[in-house]
């Protein structure tokens, strides 16, 4: 068994925090600036400013989006590992309470979301999605996830019989009647199949794929490129103005389901499309 | 690409003469509101009580900006979505509000008052806090402080880029 220090995941959770919120990954950056390349007029000076927008917060280290959002952390634990501090989720939101004070991050999380909505101050609790993998390594994946586009994402129980074109016009539907709203060029998230919480951890996940990248399921791949194809057809463009670039990707993530269920869930993410990882 | 150079508060003659998909840059003093600060502004409006800055001629910001690093004026200040804002802008709108900066379509009742009373709604790059920011000059606190980042403040803009998304004649930018 390897032991897993209290500081070493406070310390990793803080720095991916402050690191994902002033620079994107260099997948989604590359696949911007093809975007820029392909638009003309009022969309390319939106995808202009975008791209200025990240040369002015890695450099000085200022936030890319004022929604430093709310922190999804997927955690892949190796079982040879062993935590002897407590409570390991306290370690996890320690990470971020030090980054949002240390980074001047946006506080955006409310204890209640019904009756008070009193702001909890140091944007804690994050989200923790816990897994356990071979091993003596815990991989941590953070994602800032911002409210605009979390706010524009569905989920769908479909019937078996509605298929392929189901799933399909769920996802269409899904990214018209968000429009302008969750700041595209977005990244469309699918996941399909599962159960009513797995196939929206799914989407997710799929948002934090190499973007680009297909399925390695040819029919799942093919779903994807047509889902890319009729999502920029629909001509809402970057900020809802109209354009080339709706989507920068659709990636699928698939699951067995039970008979009698064809759930879909589709995750809308922004094109501040923020992650970091870390292997301690 | 020309740009239009207008200074806050505005009048009718100014809005007039924005069309949407024109370039502006705004100058001069705006009011910060999202969420919890439109809910409150309207219970105040409810009770007759007086608001913490005139709504005459003035432009509101949908943001909720990051805390100011030190030295700083401000922190990251993109915009939020503005369709959250849509239940309580008409009636600010028919108060003397002129103008508003966020992201995202409108309602058709935002539409209908901006149509009406002469306003218009400017579209700023979401996900560019970082960029914006270099155009808020000043940022004071002017009410609601318990609220944090969703408090009332008054910026101070610099050749804040925006584009006219919806013009006092109809025009929609989201429309197509």
């Amino acid at each position: 068994m390897r032991k897993i220090k209290r500081e070493d995941i406070v310390l990793t959770v803080k720095n991916l925090y402050l690191d994902a919120v002033v620079s994107l990954p260099e997948d989604v950056s590359a696949v911007l600036v093809k975007a820029y390349e392909k638009e003309k007029g009022l969309s390319k000076e939106i995808l202009s400013q975008i791209m200025e927008n990240q040369k002015i917060a890695s450099e000085e280290r200022v936030p890319l989006c004022q929604d430093t959002g709310v922190a999804v952390i997927f955690v892949y634990w190796g079982t040879q590992a062993i935590y002897e501090e407590g409570d390991p989720m306290e370690a996890f939101n320690e990470g971020i309470r030090l980054a949002v004070k240390e980074g001047y991050l946006r506080a955006s999380v409310v204890e209640d979301p019904v009756f008070e909505r009193k702001n909890t101050k140091d944007n804690t609790p994050c989200i923790l999605h816990f897994e356990p993998i071979n091993g003596d390594k815990v991989r941590i994946v953070l994602a800032p996830k911002g409210a605009g586009s979390e706010n524009m994402s569905a989920l769908r129980m479909l019937k078996p019989s509605q298929g392929l074109k189901g799933v399909k016009d769920f996802v269409i539907e899904t990214v018209k009647n968000a429009g302008g709203n969750p700041c595209p060029p977005i990244i469309v998230g699918v996941g399909i199949g599962g159960n009513f919480e797995k196939c929206a951890i799914l989407a997710k996940k799929a948002l934090l794929r190499k973007v680009g990248e297909s399925n390695k399921n040819f029919a799942y791949a093919q779903l994807e490129k047509e889902l890319l194809e009729e999502i920029n057809a629909l001509n809402i463009g970057p900020m809802g103005i109209g354009g080339k670039t709706t989507a920068l990707a659709v990636h699928v993530e698939y699951a067995p389901c039970h008979i009698a269920s064809l759930p879909v869930a589709v995750n809308i993410q922004c094109h501040s499309a923020r992650h970091k990882e870390a292997e301690i | 690409m020309n740009e239009i150079m207008i200074e806050t508060p505005l009048t009718d003659e100014v809005v007039k003469k924005l069309r949407v998909g024109d370039i502006v840059r705004i100058n001069g003093y705006v009011y910060t509101a999202r969420d919890a600060a439109h809910k409150r502004l309207v219970e105040l409006i409810s009770h007759n009580a007086p608001l913490p800055f005139d709504l005459k001629g003035q432009v509101i910001y949908y943001v909720g900006p990051t805390p100011p690093p030190p030295g700083k004026a401000i922190g990251s200040a993109g915009p939020t979505t503005s369709s959250r804002m849509d239940i309580y802008t008409p009636l600010l709108i028919s108060l003397g509000l002129k103008g508003m900066i966020g992201k995202g379509q409108r309602s058709e009742d935002v539409i209908e008052a901006i149509k009406k009373y002469k306003a218009v709604y400017f579209l700023a790059t979401g996900g560019a806090g970082a960029l914006l920011s270099k155009h808020v000059v000043s940022s004071e606190e002017l009410a609601f402080s318990e609220l944090g980042t969703e408090s009332i403040k008054k910026l101070l803009l610099k050749n804040f880029p925006v584009i006219v998304a919806i013009d006092c004649y109809g025009g929609d930018i989201f429309k197509r």
